[in-house]
């Protein structure tokens, strides 16, 4: 935190026979680029650059919403796209002003670690000649241990203690440019640690309905979204399954959640099954990847029996609409119904599916449309009965959540009925087949990932955070102290030193530290035991703040 | 329990008021200290003052006649106004640690569940860490006049605004890094927001030593000196920079177990950075000679803004992982 602007310009270079102007251009955009007012700017274009990032919505936080922005904003939205602005964070400018930030920063950091490591090996620098001048000066008689008690007193405060002759120097506080070169050496670390998670990093999010039938194992395909780092190979992802065995939801009477636990039984390459807990705030952590816990609802289990007598169960997950009741939105599409078991021949015209909400506390009354509670205290399933070809042979892509709206449309499917059931009721449905609820399963919303950067994170976090200590409340400070003898010839002239040894000592703060003087004066009066700090020449030249000598911070 | 931290929380209201005007009073009295130099302009800044800190204060008009000559007694009443100011400040102080903790006791947790709580944290925290800098620095009376206006302002809004009854922690909430977490930005935030007064009181302070005399300067003309108030900023933002740095840290760590991923630009963590970035403008432009110190202290101003557009904006109109304000 200390000066880095208006470093003296090497004086050294100037003669040089033929000034090379693309060289003076660059030396000079890079002192620039270097300077401590050039690094405030960017740091507030920063600051100012990340606003649209709360303001607009994300693409990879909430891409729904973003979807819903272009809706409203038809003209805008568009425009801002192309800016970037719904990808504020990976946004060609927001990273050019970071890299030129951290640009700036190496810039300015490797001079000081240079400086530093030098200052840190060398000896405190001589006794300036007229320690009067000091912003801290005060007149002593000589101890009686003459030099040696000096320096002994010295190093007892941990101060770095140079005797040259009658002269002691000594310095202090080389913590502070020591924590700042770490505090600045851990945010590169930091960014380094974010661009190893960004390039070896994968996650990905899905659904686990309860039970064995629904085992994850973890491969890219198994993924409702996935996102791989650039240097992350989809076959080399760890190679463990999950089965859901139990999910726990407890809920206060307001229907605000209390508590969730995920039991499940986990299978790694090579280990025996083992069953594991997890939950909101304490994921699963595995050999390579963790699981998070991020929402749970229900999947009704709805059996269809066809017109041959066969039946078939569907579990798909009903997706909740984010009301605090958790009422579920899904379909149960039975593509292979009414297969002629004689023939085998499949009537694509005769598929059946059933959307409908599952409300696990459904109103007294009708609309049976939003559920009251989060659990299942009145549980029922508002069923819509379809029939017709789903238009899921076409190979088109679409969701498994919903009826695909075109073969309604076009009239490939038709809507025969809806019916509210109760867990245990059935339906028989126009051409006598019939439909069961037979109860639910609970299901989650995991998102599993993997991160190799966050230690690194971690471990420059700390460091950064040490290093700001440091370099906000260390203070580099000088003293001198010289035995003047009685016959010496002063190079003050004026000070009193006729009579016996003196000693005379100056202070010098090298940063802004306003409580010097008080610690100049205890350290005169340790030495001397009982020395006055002069206090005629130690005031008026210590910088600007005069007026708070005692720090809040010490 | 609830019902009676309600109630503490309205006392601690109406004695941050009192403080309020017991420090205005002492400022109306304070500006008579010179009025054997100049008799009217004088009594006109009484006007601009009161008309400017708010218009709440109706006290000040009532010792005004009281104002004789004699240099003596007006001082001195000033003197017993100040520290009325402060004795009520702390007995407000407590009445707001009493509401925080019986809040708590009601809602067995710590208080910091919803974003009433959190305010009354915060406010309590910027409180306390005024009482400490007026042990150490005495001379600093004056500034209690600015923030127990803030206070009562901050106070209020909670209690009118954002009150919710008590309810438990959601499942996300409960972890120990909600104590980690949430206690260090509590803090930190609440020194933060206690750093702007002296920086808004130096800005002004330097306009009235450098020789202005319009409106907000003449505010000034009682405050002490502008390198005090300078330094007493600087040392405010570097102790709490550090704290907040921790907290974000310690709310990255809990993120990466709760959402699983350290950082995600959710909008109060988007706020978060952008509050960071501009202290740490703040502190690199004060180490930094040749940027003049009070426009190191506009960018400790700007950084205010951003924590009080985290703590209230980021609520109030955006939806993000951190929407547990209660308020709906």
């Amino acid at each position: 935190m200390t000066v880095v602007d208006e470093r003296p310009a090497t004086p050294a270079e100037a003669p040089r026979r033929r000034p090379n102007r693309l060289l003076a251009l660059l030396r000079n955009s890079w002192r620039q680029l270097t300077s401590m007012r050039t690094a405030l700017v960017l740091l507030f274009l920063l600051a100012v650059a990340a606003v649209p990032g709360s303001v607009l919505p994300q693409r990879n936080i909430s891409p729904e919403k973003v979807n819903e922005y272009f809706v409203e904003h038809p003209d805008l939205a568009p425009r801002l796209d192309r800016i970037g602005a719904f990808e504020v964070f990976g946004s060609v400018w927001f990273s050019a002003i970071y890299l030129l930030l951290f640009t700036s920063l190496i810039g300015c950091i490797t001079p000081r670690m240079r400086d530093h490591v030098r200052a840190l090996r060398s000896t405190p620098p001589a006794a300036p000649k007229r320690l009067d001048r000091l912003p801290q000066h005060a007149v002593l008689p000589l101890p009686e241990g003459g030099v040696p008690a000096i320096v002994e007193a010295l190093r007892r405060r941990r101060w770095r203690v140079a005797v040259r002759g009658n002269e002691v120097s000594a310095e202090k506080g080389y913590l502070k440019e020591t924590g700042n070169l770490v505090f600045h050496i851990s945010m590169v670390v930091v960014l380094a640690g974010v661009a190893l998670g960004h390039w070896y990093g994968w996650s990905g999010n899905r659904l686990l309905v309860a039970g064995e039938d629904n085992a994850f194992c973890n491969t890219r395909q198994q993924y409702a979204e996935a996102k791989l780092g650039p240097r992350v190979d989809s076959a080399h992802l760890p190679g463990f399954c999950l089965v859901l065995d139990r999910f726990e939801a407890r809920f206060l009477e307001s229907g605000q959640p209390d508590h969730f636990n995920a039991t499940v039984t986990v299978e790694e390459p090579g280990k025996a099954p083992r069953s594991a807990d997890f939950s909101v705030n304490s994921p699963l952590r595995l050999d390579g990847a963790n699981v998070y816990l991020l929402g749970h609802g229900y999947a009704p289990v709805i059996r269809y029996t066809d017109r041959y007598g066969k039946s078939q169960v569907s579990d798909e997950p009903f997706l909740t609409t984010g009301d605090a009741g958790l009422t579920g939105e899904g379909l149960a599409a039975f593509p292979d119904a009414n297969v002629d078991p004689k023939t085998g021949r499949r009537d694509s015209n005769l598929q059946v599916a059933f959307t409908g909400l599952y409300l696990p506390t459904a109103p007294e009354a009708p609309p049976y449309v939003r559920s009251q509670y989060p659990a299942e205290r009145n549980p029922a399933l508002n069923l819509v009965a379809y029939r017709g070809n789903l238009g899921l042979d076409a190979g088109i892509p679409g969701s498994v959540y919903e009826l695909d709206e075109r073969q309604i449309r076009t009239g490939k499917v038709k809507q025969i009925g809806d019916k509210v059931l109760r867990p245990g009721e059935s339906w028989k449905l126009d051409d006598g087949t019939t439909v069961e609820f037979l109860g639910t399963k609970r299901y989650v919303t995991l998102s599993v990932r993997h991160d190799p950067g966050s230690g690194l994170l971690l471990v420059s976090c700390g460091f950064l955070l040490a290093g700001l200590m440091g370099s906000l409340f260390g203070r580099r400070r000088r003293v001198f102290f010289r035995v003047t003898t009685p016959g010496d010839a002063d190079p003050a002239g004026e000070t009193p030193t006729s009579g016996s040894s003196l000693v005379e000592a100056g202070g010098l703060p090298r940063t802004d530290y306003p409580g010097f003087a008080d610690e100049f004066a205890q350290l005169v009066a340790a030495v001397g035991g009982g020395g006055r700090p002069d206090e005629a020449a130690g005031t008026g030249r210590d910088g600007h703040d005069r007026a708070g000598t005692r720090e809040g911070t010490d | 329990m609830s019902a009676l931290s309600d109630q503490l929380v309205t006392f601690a209201i109406l004695a941050y008021l009192v403080a309020m005007i017991s420090h205005a009073v002492e400022y109306a009295l304070g500006n008579a200290r010179r009025r054997y130099v100049v008799a009217q302009p004088a009594r006109e800044l009484v006007g601009a003052a009161v008309g400017g800190s708010g218009g709440t204060i109706t006290k000040a008009p009532d010792p005004a006649p009281r104002v004789t000559g004699v240099e003596g007694r007006p001082v001195g009443q000033a003197r017993i106004a100040g520290l009325v100011a402060v004795g009520t400040t702390v007995v407000a102080a407590a009445l707001h640690l009493a509401a925080l903790v019986t809040r708590g006791i009601a809602a067995d947790r710590m208080p910091w569940g919803n974003m009433y709580e959190f305010v009354l944290t915060v406010t309590f925290v910027g409180v306390a860490g005024w009482l400490v800098v007026l042990a150490k620095r005495p001379s600093l009376r004056k500034l209690g006049l600015f923030l127990t206006l803030v206070m009562v302002l901050l106070v209020a809004t909670a209690e009118l605004v954002l009150y919710v009854p008590v309810v438990p922690l959601v499942p996300a909430l409960n972890s120990y890094w909600f104590i980690i977490h949430v206690s260090t930005i509590v803090f930190s935030s609440g020194i933060l927001l206690l750093g702007v007064v002296p920086a808004v009181a130096f800005l002004m302070r330097r306009g009235y030593e450098a020789g202005k005399r319009s409106f907000p300067y003449t505010l000034a003309k009682r405050l002490p000196a502008a390198a005090a108030l300078e330094r007493l900023t600087f040392v405010l933002h570097a102790f709490s920079f550090p704290v907040f740095t921790f907290a974000v840290i310690a709310g990255a760590i809990w993120a990466e177990a709760a959402w699983g991923r350290p950082w995600g630009w959710d909008p109060k963590e988007t706020w978060a950075f952008i509050s960071w970035v501009v202290y740490a403008g703040y502190l690199h432009a004060r180490a930094t000679p040749s940027v003049k110190r009070n426009v190191a202290t506009w960018i400790a101003v700007v950084g205010f803004l951003t924590m009080l557009m985290n703590l209230f904006g980021v609520n109030i109109f955006f939806t993000g992982l951190h929407s547990y304000g209660g308020l709906s």
